[in-house]
């Protein structure tokens, strides 16, 4: 058993509108996956199935073995499933430290304690600061999000992220919306991820995920087209019909 | 057994008027809600100028009753486009703490204006002859007015529904309600839009008003006392639809007037309870989508 | 001087900070025969402090907060009336059943929001206030419930016709009130409750139970409000329908948004200046004196949200700002 997030049969439809088919699925333990398709290809439904945002019509979720597919979000959370948004989802009046803080106190433990004062827990805050310092955002750290170039905010986002010390890591588009010129920075990011943690990725920067992912899944319609390495993916005629035909038209 | 009959005949009927009243005050809410997103407290400080005006006209001015009832509907929404523009306008982004206290400002100078001008007491309703006698049916006598009440909102509810249903206004707010950004793209002049048909709802209000001044007495705490009525009619029919509110009004206003005929000693205790129920049940209300 | 929390909010206490309290004694030997006024200011600061919990900090919009004042404030009349006339005791009551009664209903209401909460809140309200008018056995309905002498307190402090004893009463629970907000609000849970009001989608993403901590933050809130209920009805010996329904969370909600909200102090500046306000024009001019007060909030709204402190502190700000 060496998978950190196994998916099996998985199944969701909307009305008449299927838009997870039977979906099996296999994470393996520090895994560089990229989930890849066309728009409409239903990946962010995938995502919010597996953080449990969505509940699945049925099939099942493993993560590290044990079933999660009746546990709530908070739950996952707890039992390592970290993610980051496509859209920015952060305290953006908050200074980006504080944002990086209510992660790590969630997953310490000690966000229900009420007396001892927040500024108190050093543990929790160095933590917070490592991080900051190893993504590079140590200077920004009391500064508020909002104030930030939006590049830098998606690497507070990832860091809110690896805040919870995730064992699987799933990133829906990390280099959504960053000018090219700076999602090199986000790509140095990811590679500098800890080895231990499974990252799935979800992106249509193509340079970014050929470079980050050493497997690759393409989803088309709700359903897998195509598993396998970078090299196998690029070559497979089904994938660049479905896929890069459509990126052309 | 015959007596019960009657009361339940009596209950019906007086419910109805009270509910046709609620629904034409609390329908324009249900839109502004809808369509703007705007949590507008103060919708009943439109309903009471409507009494105000109509009774200023017939009391001191000797108006017809019918130029009154029209006058109020005119001024309050030609008053309300102006305060739209103004004010209401610039908070449709804000958030609802804003709206909710810049509305309840708005209630605070409304009940003092009221005050100043006519003084705490309710304001005395003074019907034409012809409103004022029984109509008879059926073997019951019914009171004209009510009749003419009951009869007048159902030819505003249809109408409305024409005209949201039917019509090119209706079309585009239908639509900037669905999506507003959607309505936006495909050319529709959501600001123009918004003003006029806060305007008509305010307007409406003022008519609900002012026709029920003899159900609802005018008076300066009106905003404040009715207010949780409105709402209730909104939040349980279910926001930014037309037959969510009047079937809400109908609930409401006839409950009411059995609570308040059968169990006065319970008074409007049932009323919140069932509000509180429903809600829970549906969040979005009855008629309203799924999700809020 | 925001007091909004969080992980690099230096808690210790400022200097400044002492002067409300330095205040509120002076104000003791120095105007006696405002103490009746000043114990009414300093029950309702305990009010705002506890909607400013909910409001400012959770972010859970109420227009029903009097419920759980007013459900205070009846349970110590009716324990007065009843049961025992000890202070203290008759307190603790209050603040529990107030508290049990946030809990009730926060469990039910805090999973909904937007229009559907904000209605929730307001019916919770009136139906309190309607039970508190129909249930004339027990609270006297429209003619409020009185005729009960409360004991001394601890059986040392009588509470004399010039209110000295009521206000001091009244300035300890606030005191320990503020402490306890205070605590709260740099707390990691008071850090959370602002995460949940800036993201509560960020926050159940990070595994916060955010439900359970609305329910908690709220319970909480409505305790305090009990209390300063049940406070009001000790120190004036009466309880009455005003202690229920919207106008008094509306009015409320105004001297938190005039003081500032979100800020602890904003709950203290606030209802100190509208009541002091009030105490001087609403007698004399009713009717400007609400048009003012609907005046003041819609232009409060409109071009200051950070209310009285707000300004101060952009005045400071600016100050700063001219003299580096």
């Amino acid at each position: 058993m060496n998978a950190a997030l196994e998916v099996r049969k998985l199944c969701k439809s909307f009305g008449a509108l299927k838009v997870a088919d039977e979906i099996d699925f296999c994470l393996e333990r520090g895994a560089r996956h990229a989930l890849i398709g066309p728009n409409g290809a239903g990946k962010t439904t995938f995502i919010n199935m597996l953080t449990g945002r969505l509940r699945p019509s049925s099939g099942q979720m493993l993560l590290g073995g044990e079933d999660i597919t009746e546990l709530g979000q908070a739950a996952r959370v707890k039992r390592g499933l970290g993610r980051t948004f496509q859209i920015n989802t952060l305290f953006l009046k908050l200074p980006v430290i504080d944002n990086v803080a209510l992660s790590v106190a969630e997953r310490e433990g000690v966000a229900w304690r009420m007396f001892r004062a927040a500024n108190a827990h050093r543990g929790v805050i160095d933590e917070s600061m490592d991080l900051l310092q190893t993504l590079g955002l140590a200077e920004d750290a009391r500064n508020s999000v909002a104030r930030l170039p939006y590049g830098k905010q998606r690497l507070v986002e990832i860091a809110v992220a690896l805040g919870l010390k995730p064992r699987v890591l799933l990133l829906d588009e990390p280099a959504a919306g960053v000018p090219s010129l700076e999602s090199h920075r986000i790509l140095e990011v990811l590679a500098a991820l800890p080895g231990d943690i499974a990252i799935l990725i979800i992106e249509h920067d193509m340079d970014l995920v050929f470079r980050f992912a050493r497997r690759i899944t393409v989803l088309a319609q709700g359903a897998i087209l195509a598993e396998g390495a970078p090299a196998e993916i690029a070559e497979n005629q089904r994938v660049r019909e479905v896929y890069l035909g459509e990126r052309h038209v | 057994m015959q007596d019960f009959l009657s009361s339940l005949v009596s209950v019906a009927f007086h419910g109805l008027a009270y509910g046709m009243i609620l629904y034409v005050i609390s329908v324009g809410l249900s839109v502004t809600m809808g369509l703007m997103g705007f949590a507008n407290l103060a919708h009943g400080v439109f309903a009471m100028a409507g009494g105000y005006v109509m009774l200023t006209a017939i009391n001191s001015q000797g108006a017809p009753f019918p130029l009154a009832v029209a006058g109020a509907f005119v001024a309050v929404a030609l008053g309300s486009m102006v305060l739209e523009r103004l004010l209401y306008a610039r908070l449709y982004t804000a958030g609802e703490l804003e709206q909710v206290l810049f509305t309840i400002g708005l209630i605070f100078m409304a009940v003092a204006v009221a005050r100043l001008i006519y003084g705490a007491l309710p304001q005395p309703v003074h019907l034409p002859e012809y409103m004022k006698g029984q109509l008879r049916f059926l073997g019951r006598d019914f009171p004209t007015y009510r009749v003419f009440l009951i009869l007048f909102s159902i030819a505003i509810a249809a109408l409305l529904w024409f005209g949201v249903e039917r019509t090119r206004w209706g079309a585009m707010v239908r639509a900037a309600v669905d999506n507003r950004a959607m309505a936006q793209s495909v050319g529709v002049n959501t600001t123009r839009l918004f003003t006029l048909t806060f305007s008509l709802g305010s307007g409406l209000a003022a008519l609900g008003g002012a026709l029920g001044a003899d159900i609802i007495a005018i008076q300066p705490t009106y905003p404040f006392e009715h207010l949780v009525y409105f709402l209730i009619v909104v939040a349980v029919g279910g926001l930014g639809t037309l037959r969510g509110p009047f079937v809400a009004a109908l609930l409401i206003g006839v409950a009411d007037t059995a609570c308040k005929y059968w169990i006065p000693e319970l008074g409007a205790f049932f009323i919140f309870a069932a509000t509180i129920g429903i809600l829970l049940w549906r969040p979005g209300g009855l008629y309203g989508r799924a999700a809020t | 001087m925001t007091h909004s929390g969080g992980y690099v909010a230096d808690p210790r206490f400022r200097a400044i900070e002492w002067l409300p309290w330095l205040l509120a004694l002076l104000c003791f030997f120095v105007a006696p025969s405002y103490l009746p006024l000043g114990s009414y200011v300093l029950t309702m600061i305990i009010f705002a402090l506890s909607l400013d919990l909910v409001v400012g900090y959770a972010g859970i919009i109420t227009l029903g907060h009097s419920a759980y004042f007013g459900a205070g404030a009846y349970i110590a009349g009716i324990f007065a009336a009843r049961v025992s006339t000890e202070p203290l005791t008759g307190l603790a009551i209050s603040t529990v059943g107030a508290g049990l009664l946030g809990l009730l209903t926060g469990v039910v209401i805090l999973r909904t929001r937007g229009l559907a909460l904000l209605m929730l809140t307001l019916a919770i309200t009136s139906l309190c206030l309607e039970f508190a008018n129909k249930a004339t056995g027990w609270t006297g309905g429209a003619d409020g419930l009185g005729g009960f002498a409360i004991q001394p307190i601890l059986g040392l402090f009588k509470f004399d016709l010039f209110g000295k004893t009521a206000y001091l009463y009244c300035l300890v629970f606030l005191f320990a009130s503020w402490w306890l907000v205070r605590r709260m609000v740099y707390s990691p849970f008071g850090a959370s409750l602002t995460g949940i009001r800036e993201n509560d989608v960020r926050m159940n993403a990070v595994g916060a139970p955010v439900y359970m901590r609305l329910v908690v933050s709220y319970t909480i809130s409505a305790a305090l409000a009990g209390l300063a209920g049940a406070l009001l009805t000790q120190t004036t010996q009466y309880v009455g329908l005003k202690v229920l329904g919207f106008e008094l969370s509306g009015e409320l909600l105004v001297m938190l948004i005039l003081g500032g909200i979100g800020r602890i102090y904003g709950a203290f500046v606030g209802p100190l200046v509208y009541l002091l306000a009030q105490d001087y024009l609403a007698k004399q001019f009713p009717e400007y004196w609400y048009f003012g007060i609907g005046m003041i909030l819609v232009l409060v709204v409109m071009f200051v949200r950070g209310g009285i402190l707000g300004i101060v502190d952009a005045g400071i700000a600016k100050w700063r700002g001219a003299s580096a």
